[in-house]
């Protein structure tokens, strides 16, 4: 995954460089700009087994800030942001390999810097038993939610 | 052997007799008994579909989950146009603006509509409603969902677009969307059972070229449709993945 470019971003921002679990790095830039959910729709894409967007919908490709070309054969972790602890997504991981549903509150990176929180559910697709991929459909989450979900990232990140 | 079909009540009553004549052309066409028993509530449908008596449905997308998992059936068309969404109600004169002006306590008035429902739910997780804090009244009909509204006797009310969309202006002018779902990933399918699998892909041919001759051009416009379009196996299994994330 490329760095970000600053170019592209909106608005004042923090640098920070994230390191994923493969071990390589990648440098985002932050800023504190919130994109609200769309009231009504469902953000949806799906993945390989190993993580790489295969397929998203118009809501998907509209929130994450990119083009559909620049997310499909992407790792999903191009929108991971440095706010989200890796425990999360460890837990994600474990779940939905194990052939169960997934559900978190995940705050993701948009290509501009800015973010937007979601209530995830992350399903297997199994199909003749075989578990083939992934697929996410995000919706909107309340305030509140939000808040508390926050307050325990901040928490995990022991920030 | 009869063959048992039935209709996912999703659909107005004036269409009761629509679906009958659609009935006798599928019988003439496949030259095979076959008994339409139409349910008046999605909880009568479920028992029957639980007891084995369907072998043949024009299934809501929740139902054709359960159907297509759990019991072996096979989605063979579903109708040209857009898919289901639903909408979420309230009086002209509610101080509500959008769902977050919701307050614990809301009066909702819903059908037994699963989708509907399910729907509606997730629309109303952004004022944190849910369960434990909303007062529900089950309707028969969505028509009766709207006089409650109407009333005062609810704040809030579950429908299909289609059913708000039809409504007579006089009942609209006092309803409101408070937000329209624009989910466009679910939709009713036509599904085939075990009992006919062998005779599946006689039945898709003849439900995909149904328009082609006047008659079956009627009976479609008169069920509101203008054609049946293939679908992939894996686009049903996708919407079935999708929706089993809108159960929870
Ligand atoms: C179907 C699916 C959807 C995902 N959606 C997101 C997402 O929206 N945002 C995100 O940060 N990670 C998402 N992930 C998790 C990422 O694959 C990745 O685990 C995460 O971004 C953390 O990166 P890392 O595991 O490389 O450290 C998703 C995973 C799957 C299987």
């Amino acid at each position: 995954m490329k760095d970000m470019d600053l170019a592209d971003i909106a608005g004042e921002a923090v640098e920070h460089v994230l390191t994923y679990t493969g071990g390589h790095t990648r440098r985002v830039y932050v800023t504190p700009i919130e994109t609200p959910y769309p009231h009504g729709k469902l953000i949806v894409s799906r993945t390989d087994t190993q993580g790489i967007i295969t397929q998203c919908n118009p809501s998907f490709v509209e929130m994450s800030g990119y083009c559909e070309a620049e997310l499909i054969g992407q790792p999903h972790c191009l929108l991971r942001h440095p706010d989200m602890p890796a425990a999360a997504f460890r837990d994600l991981w474990k779940t939905v390999q194990a052939g169960q549903q997934w559900h978190g509150y995940v705050k993701n990176l948009r290509k501009d810097g800015g973010h937007y929180w979601v209530y995830a559910t992350v399903v297997p697709n199994v199909r003749d038993g075989k578990i083939v991929g992934f697929t996410s459909v995000r919706r909107e989450p309340s305030r509140e939610k939000v808040a508390l979900a926050e307050a325990q990232y901040q928490e995990m990140r022991g920030s | 052997m009869t063959i048992n079909f039935t209709v996912s009540p999703s659909f107005p009553n004036e269409r009761i007799s629509d679906w009958y004549i659609f009935n006798t052309w599928l019988q003439r066409a496949l030259s095979l008994p076959i008994h339409l028993e139409l349910y008046n509530s999605f909880g009568a449908q479920r028992a029957a579909i639980a007891e084995g008596k369907v072998d043949l449905i024009y299934a809501n997308p929740f139902d054709a989950s359960l159907l297509v998992r759990e019991k072996g059936f096979r989605a063979i068309a579903r109708p040209e146009g857009p898919p289901d969404e639903m909408v979420v109600i309230t009086g002209t004169d509610s101080p509500a603006r959008e769902i977050r002006d919701l307050q614990p306590g809301t009066r909702l008035a819903c059908s037994d509509d699963p989708c509907v429902n399910t729907v509606g739910r997730i629309l109303l997780e952004p004022a944190n409603l849910g369960g434990d804090n909303i007062v529900e009244h089950r309707r028969e009909t969505y028509i009766q969902v709207a006089r409650e509204l109407l009333r005062g006797e609810a704040d809030i009310g579950f429908l299909p677009v289609e059913a708000f969309e039809g409504f007579s202006p006089l009942i609209r002018r006092d309803l409101r969307a408070l937000v329209t779902s624009e989910l466009h990933v679910i939709r009713h399918v036509f599904l085939v059972g075990p009992a006919l699998a062998e005779r599946s892909e006689e039945l898709t041919a003849l439900l995909l070229s149904m328009h082609e001759s006047d008659k079956g051009r009627g009976i479609l416009e008169a069920l509101g449709a203008r054609r049946w379009l293939p679908v992939q196996h894996e686009d049903v299994e996708f919407m079935i993945d999708i929706i089993s994330t809108l159960n929870q």
